[in-house]
């Protein structure tokens, strides 16, 4: 594809710009804001992929993943509801959750070590872990809040901090890692997803595809449950004092 | 109070707040040992927050509480919450059956409530025994504040802190709790203290009685100082509770 036939693809953005000013939707300012920044965002990391993977240098590749980590930490404690210090306990798990999988996928060799390989599977793993972040703090801080007298109850009779908010640390749990594992039920037969589509049109043997398709979804699997778990193991003791005091002030529930 | 008589909870100048909201001003004042004493006074005095700071649940700002002769500090909290044990006012419940929740103080230490005792415990607070596998979601309100109290029952407190657990029950219910309370009181010498409205309960089960009034302690002493009270806000307050 070229620059020419690539602006022919903004046909695509004036679909529902049109649509928006007919129906009055109000949604014109939105919509163009949204493709200039896919077009900003994405050509500039196209350009910096090709110059990283030019490069062939591992500092690069690191900075690489420093960067979507910090953009994925922002990202979460932005959107999330919050609990005080989130910070560095969302740094903490991205950082795991990378090294977890690429450890195992270079460790074994399932992988090769390169930046064509190693940047797009750290870009996936790492947004995933980020809106599994994101989901389990909506739900996490919900559930305490709804559950507050539950968790005065556990911890008058003598409970530990951890028995007092165990309930809502495994629902939300569960409920932030379910949509993961039920949209993979149904991978494939209702639509491609989206990195198999682009390898296929991009010229590759759609079994080679498929077989790629599958390491990510696994990946995301992992990604999913370890990301839930180790956040909310690192966050729950920070809503508690040395006196096993809960200290509903550190929930940040702005949405 | 006469000094021979052992304090089980002492507080000295104690201030607490929350969120910015002076909630307790300058408490001091004991409860004895082995007594029943009732804490009485209108809504938002501070009365479930005090309770909250006997057990450790919150920790004052300033001031000094000891429990049973010891500084609060001392205490590890958890050793604190068994010893000073609290039916909180919202008879919280957790999901699962009447049996599901009398063994939650045991089950917090990984042991396990046996069927029997399950259902002495119900009999003691005055509901069926058949209760012990009916889903908590099907019980009255009244029903959960006995069960309420059982449950704390079962760490075998030696300070029982009841937070308005008959507002609930009918007279006849009210009637045996009462001498549910005076029963644990003689037979196990449980320190009880117990916040109430009803000024008639104070008077009849209450040996001793606090006045807390807009976070501060007003008047202390035998239950007989609620027949004629010294401070006009109590004598209003009184007078409007008898209505
Ligand atoms: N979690 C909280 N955060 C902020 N303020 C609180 C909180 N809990 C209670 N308060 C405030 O503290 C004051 C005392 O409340 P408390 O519940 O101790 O009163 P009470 O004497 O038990 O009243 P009632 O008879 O209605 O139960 C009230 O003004 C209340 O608004
Ligand atoms: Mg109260």
């Amino acid at each position: 594809m070229n620059y020419l036939t690539l602006s022919l693809t903004l046909i695509f953005v004036v679909i529902p710009l049109i649509l928006s000013k007919t129906l009055k939707l109000g949604m014109e300012k939105d919509t163009i804001i949204a493709a200039v920044r896919s077009i900003i965002q994405l050509l500039a990391v196209g350009y910096v992929l090709q110059f990283v993977f030019e490069s062939e240098s591992m500092i690069y590749i690191l900075l690489m993943i420093i960067l979507m980590i910090t953009a994925a930490t922002h990202n979460a404690q932005r959107k999330g509801a919050s609990i005080k210090g989130i910070i560095w306990k969302l740094v903490a798990t991205f950082v795991f959750i990378e090294a977890l999988t690429q450890g195992i996928l270079l460790g074994l060799n399932i992988t090769p070590a390169t930046a064509q390989y190693i940047i797009p599977i750290s870009g996936m793993v790492i947004g995933n872990s980020m809106v599994l972040s994101i989901l389990f703090l909506n739900r996490f801080t919900g559930e305490l809040n709804n559950q507050e007298e539950q968790t005065e109850l556990i911890l008058s009779l003598g409970g530990t901090p951890k028995q007092a908010v165990y309930r809502q640390l495994i629902t939300s749990i569960k409920a932030s890692t379910i949509p993961t594992i039920e949209s993979q039920k149904t991978i494939g037969l209702v639509q491609l997803p989206g990195m198999m589509s682009g390898q296929i049109i991009a010229g590759a043997d759609p079994v080679q595809a498929v077989m790629f398709q599958l390491l990510i979804l696994f990946l995301l699997l992992t990604t999913a449950v370890v990301t839930s778990i180790l956040l909310g193991y690192l966050s729950y003791p920070t809503l508690f004092n040395d006196r096993m005091q809960f200290l509903d002030n550190h929930l940040e529930n702005d949405n | 109070m006469s000094s021979t008589e052992n304090i089980a909870i002492k507080f000295e100048k104690v201030n607490f707040s929350d969120e910015g909201l002076h909630i307790l001003k300058n408490i001091t004042g004991s409860f004895p040992e082995g007594k029943i004493t009732t804490l009485v006074g209108p809504s938002g005095a501070g009365k479930s927050t005090l309770f909250k700071l006997c057990n450790g649940l919150k920790s004052p700002d300033s001031g000094d509480i000891y429990v049973l002769n010891q500084h609060i500090k001392n205490y590890n909290p958890i050793e604190l919450r068994r010893t000073v044990g609290i039916a909180l006012q919202s008879a919280t419940m957790i999901k699962g059956n009447v049996y599901d929740n009398l063994n939650l103080p045991l089950d917090l230490q990984n042991q396990e409530l046996s069927e029997d005792r399950g259902k002495e415990l119900l009999k003691l607070v005055g509901l069926p025994e058949d209760y012990l596998y009916r889903n908590t979601k099907d019980l009255s309100g009244g029903q959960r504040q006995k069960l309420s109290i059982a449950r704390t029952l079962v760490n075998q407190p030696e300070i029982l802190l009841l937070d308005e657990i008959t507002s609930s029950l009918d007279r006849v219910s009210q009637e045996d709790i009462e001498k549910l309370i005076k029963r644990i009181n003689e037979t196990y010498r449980t320190t009880i203290i117990w916040i109430t409205h009803n000024l008639k309960q104070a008077l009849d089960v209450g040996q001793y009685t606090w006045v807390m009034m807009e976070g501060q302690v007003i008047e202390t002493g035998p239950s007989d100082i609620l027949n004629h009270p010294q401070n006009e806000d109590v004598q209003r307050f009184v007078k409007g509770e008898a209505e």
